[in-house]
């Protein structure tokens, strides 16, 4: 059976696209050596519409409107300008409310993109740019530590790690954070309150690394302006043994945080990415294995949530499991060299 | 020799799930139409594959392996039709439901009329309204723009004007639609649908004709104030969803190519058999399926004149349990659990379980919380689909649940348990059921590859049905009454085939069950006390015959509306014993 890979390696080639929501000029081109800051790409984005009714503030039909309307698609027009005039010996002035550029005219109406505001996309991962997709962004490339998690706040940022979890089930709080800390991507366990978020904020500091988030401080993990990530999920799990080994023994590193939102359809997953020097370059880490024994796998669900674990056998048929459900299941002996039996649908590969 | 079985005998059905592919063949056997064997893989919607075919060749490739015959070619695509050598199938259905929901805009005109009739409409697929807009609207066009191009939806549902009736208003409503769509990249357009005032089909084909991604027509949903027919709207809709997911899901365009076009949506399809059921075998009570699977909760309803389709994906078991608290709390979903577990716990397991939508239960504890989320969710469905029954349908009350006869039930969370007696009583549970009626599990989820098949034979799902390749659980008693706890307000007289008698004394708040196995039958005497009332009218008793099941006849002394214990402790304890009578474990 085919199994999911979750990737948390020492060392890898990591490529990643970088993309405008909406279409724009590349700044980047190919074989451009970029920094996370780097801007790559650019566009204008309005953010709100402006309908100016003409033959309704005119008190005309919409072909008659239309005849006295002065602007035209694309035309930039300031706050107050004037777009159409009515007849009579006091004639009423159509002006618009806002600065904005037309977008459409016609049925008597004008239509102008109002708030704009510019767009700058960050390479996000320090790396080589080896595709351009016009108008839309970059393709980089890099080599590097990778460590994956399963839920980020949308935010991306780098910055030097500083490890505040002694062990993967240590708590961060907010008194452990003091301005030594301000700009630093922080290794925490789990956070159980929201003044910790805040006070992290106030540092500031460039992210938090956590093991797991309580459901209750999504909404506040998601106002923060920096990324924060979670490597098993929600409650109170401890990180797991190889992301956290990896993570504390890269203490003091550059790293990059994307802590991009979950898409199980795209495949976007939060992650870490620590940029190594290499001398040539690592092999890309495989996204599909097939289960089988001596393979490293990460529980998905209990028994052991979040353990990881190697397995020993890939059991015939269907195993009945303690919930009384019978599915494809593997003999997994796990890092405490407890063997537990699994349903593979629980299982993903570490690699 | 029917027409159908000239041209193809076996069929193999495809059915793309959000957590499982699943590959069923139907072939003849002696004559008739049988389900043969099911071979299911991991379906292959999401990364790292992102092509839903692969799944469906994993499927047919286990299913092969079962029955020990080849149905790939090299190139790993169906062999059809079946060779002489036994490999292949004559022809090849499937059904869909995997993927993200729907994103949808509702627009009509009149918040009671063509809105609600669009709003219902919509529910019949796989969608998640994002917005409804009407006349009564408050907002400007340019916040109306502003909020389509925020939300992006895939589908965009308008209904509204009596044939023949307001035009004016629909223009005016038409218009940020399609100047949100102008404004929209190309390939971020929506599919629009139109099923109102069928006299505007050219003026709507030039507002929004070169706009939308690709703009149907149905008949009006709404012809007159006071008649609503969203069938044949329904059906375009299905076809719409099949489109939509082309554009969003690699590999649906292929096994559209394989199956010759007879893809539907999986709820469509259970749907269509459900109307199917109801006209054939329809009785004066209604037919009700419900689906409790990873991406949705589909109840669909067949009554004398009317059907009902309701797709929920906001009570689906996967990815959108995470916002089942939107809709439920907490404390309403653990009431459901025989073991006492922290409200943080099943918080915890809400959102984890979101990002896992294909994990099962592997212990006892998680097992339990899955199986009280199943409840609140079906519940919850169950109240959402009755609101939008026909009025008028047989009913001892009409603030429970209608007279249905049988109940159908399927998808993972049902199928996949255990005991008979485990699906049972989750049934009981959430659907509340009232007088008697056979509950029956489709262990197989084969009901929407029916609906499916009959596009291509209309003989297979007569004769499948027929066959026993469903699970008979039994036939359940419920009375309605509100009493004491533990006062007698049944008795019943089972009498066998072979003249042998079991009787049971029904109290207040207890399940009972007589042994009637599979394929028997018997006569059922029941003498109603108190006033409860079976279907028969208050206090009053009769003679029925009777089925046999899984676990013969259930008699649910719970009371409907069910009203669990506040003590948690009293409550647990009470769960448990239930679960033991229904042997549940």
């Amino acid at each position: 059976m085919q199994a999911p890979v979750h990737h948390i390696t020492g060392l890898t080639s990591i490529i990643r696209e970088r993309l405008l929501p909406i279409s724009g000029t590349v700044l980047a081109r190919v074989q451009q050596k970029v920094s996370p800051v780097d801007v790559v790409a650019e566009t204008k984005w309005a953010r709100e519409h402006l309908m100016l009714d003409v033959a309704q503030i005119l008190g005309i039909s919409p072909n008659m409107a239309d005849r006295l309307i002065k602007c035209k698609v694309g035309d930039r027009l300031p706050e107050n300008a004037e777009i159409a005039v009515g007849r009579g010996i006091f004639p009423r002035h159509v002006r618009t409310t806002r600065e904005g550029r037309v977008v459409a005219v016609g049925g008597g109406q004008v239509l102008m993109e109002v708030g704009e505001s510019k767009v700058d996309l960050r390479a996000g991962i320090p790396g080589t740019v080896i595709e351009v997709i016009p108008d839309r962004g970059v393709v980089i490339q890099t080599a590097g530590s990778l460590v994956q998690g399963v839920w980020g706040n949308g935010r991306i940022n780098s910055g030097l790690l500083v490890n505040l979890a002694e062990k993967p089930d240590g708590v961060l709080t907010a008194g452990r954070l003091d301005v030594s800390l301000r700009g630093s991507i922080i290794l925490a366990g789990i956070v159980k309150d929201a003044e910790t978020l805040q006070t992290a904020a106030e540092l500031p500091a460039r992210g938090l690394i956590l093991s797991s988030i309580p459901p209750s401080l999504i909404p506040k993990a998601r106002e923060m302006r920096y990324p924060i990530i979670a490597t098993e999920g929600f409650g109170s799990l401890p990180m797991n043994s190889a992301a956290y080994k990896l993570l504390s023994t890269n203490a003091k590193r550059e790293v990059t945080v994307n802590a991009e939102i979950y898409d199980r359809y795209t495949g976007a997953k939060p992650e870490v990415i620590i940029p190594l020097p290499t001398s040539s370059e690592p092999p890309a880490p495989r996204e599909v294995e097939t289960f089988a024994p001596g393979l490293q796998v990460r529980m998905r669900r209990p028994p052991a949530m979040g353990m990881i674990g190697s397995i020993l056998s890939i059991k015939p048929g269907l195993t009945t499991l303690p919930s009384g459900l019978r599915a494809p299941a593997a003999e997994v002996k796990l890092e405490n060299d407890e063997t537990v039996i699994a349903p593979l649908a629980n299982l993903e590969v570490v690699g | 020799m029917p027409s159908s079985l000239i041209t193809g005998n076996s069929l193999l059905a495809i059915d793309v799930g959000a957590a499982n592919t699943r590959a069923v063949l139907f072939d003849v056997i002696e004559g008739e139409y049988r389900f043969v064997a099911s071979g299911a893989a991991p379906s292959t919607a999401e990364a790292p594959f992102k092509d839903v075919a692969e799944g469906a060749r994993n499927a047919i490739a286990n299913l092969a392996n079962i029955l020990g015959r080849t149905l790939l070619d090299d190139a790993r695509g169906p062999i059809m039709p079946g060779q002489p050598d036994g490999s292949g199938v004559d022809a090849l259905v499937v059904t869909v439901s995997a993927g993200p929901a729907v994103k949808t805009v509702v627009v009509g005109l009149l918040k009671d009329v063509s809105l609600d009739s669009a709003y219902r409409l919509t529910e019949s697929t796989y969608s998640r309204i994002l917005d409804t807009i009407g006349l009564h609207d408050q907002r400007k066009p340019d916040q109306l723009i502003d909020n389509l191009l925020r939300t992006r939806p895939d589908l965009v549902v308008i209904a509204g004007g009596t044939d023949g009736g307001a035009s004016r208003s629909i223009q005016k409503l038409l218009e940020p639609i399609g100047l949100a769509s102008f404004l929209m990249p190309d390939e971020k357009r929506p599919t629009v649908l139109f099923a109102g005032n069928e006299k505007m089909e050219e003026e709507v084909r030039s507002l929004l004709g070169s706009l939308a991604a690709s703009l149907h027509f149905s008949p009006n949903i709404r012809p007159s104030l006071d008649t609503e027919d969203t069938d044949p709207a329904e059906r375009e809709l299905a076809r719409m969803f099949i489109n939509i997911r082309k554009r969003q899901m690699k590999g649906v365009e292929l096994l559209d190519i394989w199956s010759g076009g007879h893809i539907l949506p999986t709820a469509y399809a259970a749907g269509r058999m459900v109307r199917f059921l109801s006209k054939v075998y329809g009785s004066q009570k209604g037919i009700l399926s419900v689906d409790l699977g990873v991406s949705a909760t589909v109840i669909a309803a067949g009554f004398k004149n009317k059907s009902t389709l309701k797709v929920y994906p906001q009570f689906g078991l996967g990815e959108n349990l995470a916002g089942l608290l939107q809709y439920t709390t907490l404390e309403d979903i653990l009431r459901w659990s025989p073991f006492d577990i922290p409200a943080s716990v099943l918080l915890d397991y809400l959102h984890q379980k979101s990002l896992y939508p294909s994990a099962i239960a592997a212990t006892k504890e998680d097992f339990a919380l899955s199986q009280a989320v199943a409840r609140q969710a079906l519940h919850l469905a169950t109240q959402f689909a009755q609101r939008d029954f026909p009025k008028n349908i047989a009913s001892i009350k009409p603030t429970l649940a209608p007279l249905f006869e049988p109940i159908l039930a399927g998808g993972g969370a049902l199928s996949d348990a255990s005991r008979p007696g485990q699906s049972l009583l989750l049934l009981l549970d959430s659907l509340q059921p009232v007088g008697v009626t056979t509950v029956i599990l489709d262990q197989n989820n084969l009901l929407s590859l029916l609906g499916s098949a009959a596009s291509q034979n209309n003989i297979l799902p007569v004769q499948v049905l027929e066959s026993g390749a469903f699970l008979s659980l039994g036939t359940v008693v419920s009375p309605v009454i509100s009493t004491n706890y533990g006062r007698p307000i049944l008795r019943a007289k089972l009498t066998y085939e072979n003249g042998t008698e079991a009787r049971v004394d029904l109290k207040f708040g207890s399940l009972e069950t007589l042994p009637l196995p599979s394929g028997e039958a018997g006569k059922l005497t029941i003498q109603c006390l108190h006033g409860a009332d079976v279907g028969f009218g208050p206090g009053k008793g009769g003679t029925i015959p009777v089925s046999g099941g899984a676990l013969g006849v259930v008699f649910d002394g719970r009371g409907r509306p069910l009203d669990l214990p506040s003590d948690p402790v009293r409550r647990r304890e009470l769960i448990k014993k239930w679960n033991w009578t229904l042997g549940g474990g």
